[in-house]
């Protein structure tokens, strides 16, 4: 297993390719541990993925980088500068979407830049290219109660993209669509990160997901919450989104993080 | 309902109770109940007259005004407490308390506080409106999906930004169903504060009719008064069915 790294000391790329960084990050909950010193580092232009079971604190760690948490202690650099709370240099996919249910598709994928102050025929032309981008055209003018469960995490995705940040904060933001608009939807982020020159934060409970669309997959463990391996798979990702999953490396890496996994699954 | 494939236009069981009404008013059991069509009759000649138009005028008025101080009181209130945890705390007791007490009782006190005009029966009817506009708000903010805030705030939505564009939107329909029991209970208040403070508006028509056993005319008024109260809330209801295709998925 060469392509498996055991991480003792996190090696580091040259630090121009870090996009994110995350330092001796320690969050609490009162008395619970969230994050217990976590140290991680995400190179720019790739896709991690924070992969864990239930409670290993990997949703909060990237509400953390969002912004949205302040960490009890430790620091989150972006692009070497530190975050203090949600900038426009990072745009999150939310699991449920987080629509707005009273406003159309446009003005849903408009609303990042709406917040900006940019003017309403500016941003619907930026919306507009997104909405096609994903995959909605013809779909404007449809509310999100008139979509599909798989449509309104396009809408989503599509309202991060239009605020053009270079990192892309996503969490578990297929795991409320079905097995089918799931795979596209996983073929389709792999030519996204292909061809969108953007970092990308993943956060995932399914261990294929992780394995087929991640560069660099973080597995974090619960009690105390820490990274427990960073493994970096190499040989099948340039064979083309068909023959991963039939990959014999694919399958060797999920195997084994479902090894190491399994004691911590109630 | 439908009645041999037939749909019936809503509201068509009044047809049938008003039947009833007008046979139990020429069976002449009652002073109290003169048929429907004397009332009908007494309505359409009260209509124009001075002490008509100035009772409509003058209960309108006060109603508008009263209803306006409840709407614009009471919803940033019921927001700004759905919000804040501290202002939660201190204020609802007070919206509890004052929502389920007979406010018929306070009138007094009112009109030892604010005279016996017109500005104790606006206040009189803004406080039988406003809690309920306050605790409907409050419970509209309170659901809201805790992750359309995470997202406005991820977007960089300022506080102001936040209020207009998500929580008042968000909470539009519980606040409209606030805003039509509020003004069905203002109706109430204000005939109450009409009756009790000074004897004006209908208020004063009521009390005038009913001392002197107008009983067609009293009735006349009432119908009156049912119509404007349920135009008001049918209208309410209209715009709370307007946003009701999003109400169920927040």
């Amino acid at each position: 297993m060469s392509q498996i790294k055991e991480v003792v000391a996190p090696q580091s790329p040259a630090p121009d390719d870090i996009a994110v960084s995350a330092r001796n990050i320690t969050k609490n909950y009162g008395d619970v541990e969230a994050l217990k010193d976590l140290t991680l580092e995400f190179p720019r232009g790739q896709l991690t993925s924070l992969l864990g079971p239930s409670g290993c604190g990997k949703t909060t760690l990237l509400k953390i980088i969002a912004g949205l948490l302040q960490p009890t202690s430790g620091n989150i650099e972006v692009n070497g500068k530190p975050v203090t709370g949600p900038g426009p240099n990072r745009a999150f996919v939310f699991q449920d979407f987080a629509l707005l249910p009273w406003a159309s598709v446009m003005r849903n994928v408009a609303f990042g830049l709406e917040l900006r102050g940019v003017a309403k025929s500016e941003r619907e032309d930026v919306a507009a290219k997104y909405i096609g981008d994903v995959g909605l055209a013809g779909f404007e003018k449809s509310y999100p109660h008139e979509l599909s469960g798989g449509m309104r995490q396009r809408v989503g995705l599509a309202r991060a993209l239009a605020v053009d940040a270079k990192v892309l904060l996503m969490d578990e933001p297929f795991s409320a669509v079905d097995e089918q608009t799931r795979r596209k939807f996983q073929e389709d982020l792999l030519s996204l990160v292909e061809n969108e020159n953007k970092t990308f934060i993943f956060v995932t409970h399914s261990i294929e997901e992780a394995v087929y669309v991640s560069d660099q997959i973080a597995i974090l463990l619960p009690r105390p919450s820490r990274v427990s391996e960073i493994i970096r798979p190499s040989g099948f990702r340039n064979k083309g989104a068909d023959s991963i999953r039939r990959d014999s490396e694919y399958l060797d890496i999920v195997d084994n993080i479902w090894a190491s996994l399994r004691n911590y699954v109630e | 309902m439908k009645i041999y494939g037939y749909r019936l236009p809503a509201m068509s069981s009044l047809i049938l109770w008003g039947i009833l009404w007008e046979v139990v008013g020429q069976t002449g059991v009652t002073f109290f109940v003169p048929p429907l069509s004397d009332v009908l009759v007494t309505l359409y000649s009260m209509i124009g007259t001075t002490s008509f138009t100035r009772a409509l005028t003058e209960t309108g008025y006060a109603f508008i005004i009263s209803i306006f101080i409840a709407i614009t009181i009471g919803i940033p209130v019921g927001i700004l407490m759905g919000r804040s945890r501290l202002l939660d705390e201190l204020l609802l007791p007070w919206v509890n308390v004052f929502l389920s007490a007979p406010l018929t009782a306070l009138v007094p006190v009112l009109m030892v506080l604010f005279g016996f005009g017109m500005k104790a029966i606006v206040i009189t009817t803004t406080l039988f409106a406003i809690w309920i506009i306050i605790l409907n708000s409050r419970a509209g903010v309170r659901q809201i999906n805790r992750s359309l805030v995470e997202m406005a705030h991820s977007f960089g939505a300022s506080p102001v930004d936040a209020f207009f564009k998500i929580y008042f939107w968000a909470a539009l329909p519980e606040i409209l169903g606030g805003v039509r029991i509020g003004t069905i209970r203002a109706v109430k208040g204000i005939i109450i504060g009409q009756l009790l403070i000074s004897i004006v508006g209908f208020g004063a028509l009521f009390e005038l009719y009913s001392a002197n056993f107008l009983m067609s005319h009293f009735w006349a008024v009432l119908i009156v008064l049912f119509a404007l109260a349920f135009s008001i809330s049918e209208f309410l209801a209209f715009l709370e069915r307007k946003v009701a295709y999003y109400a169920a998925k927040r």
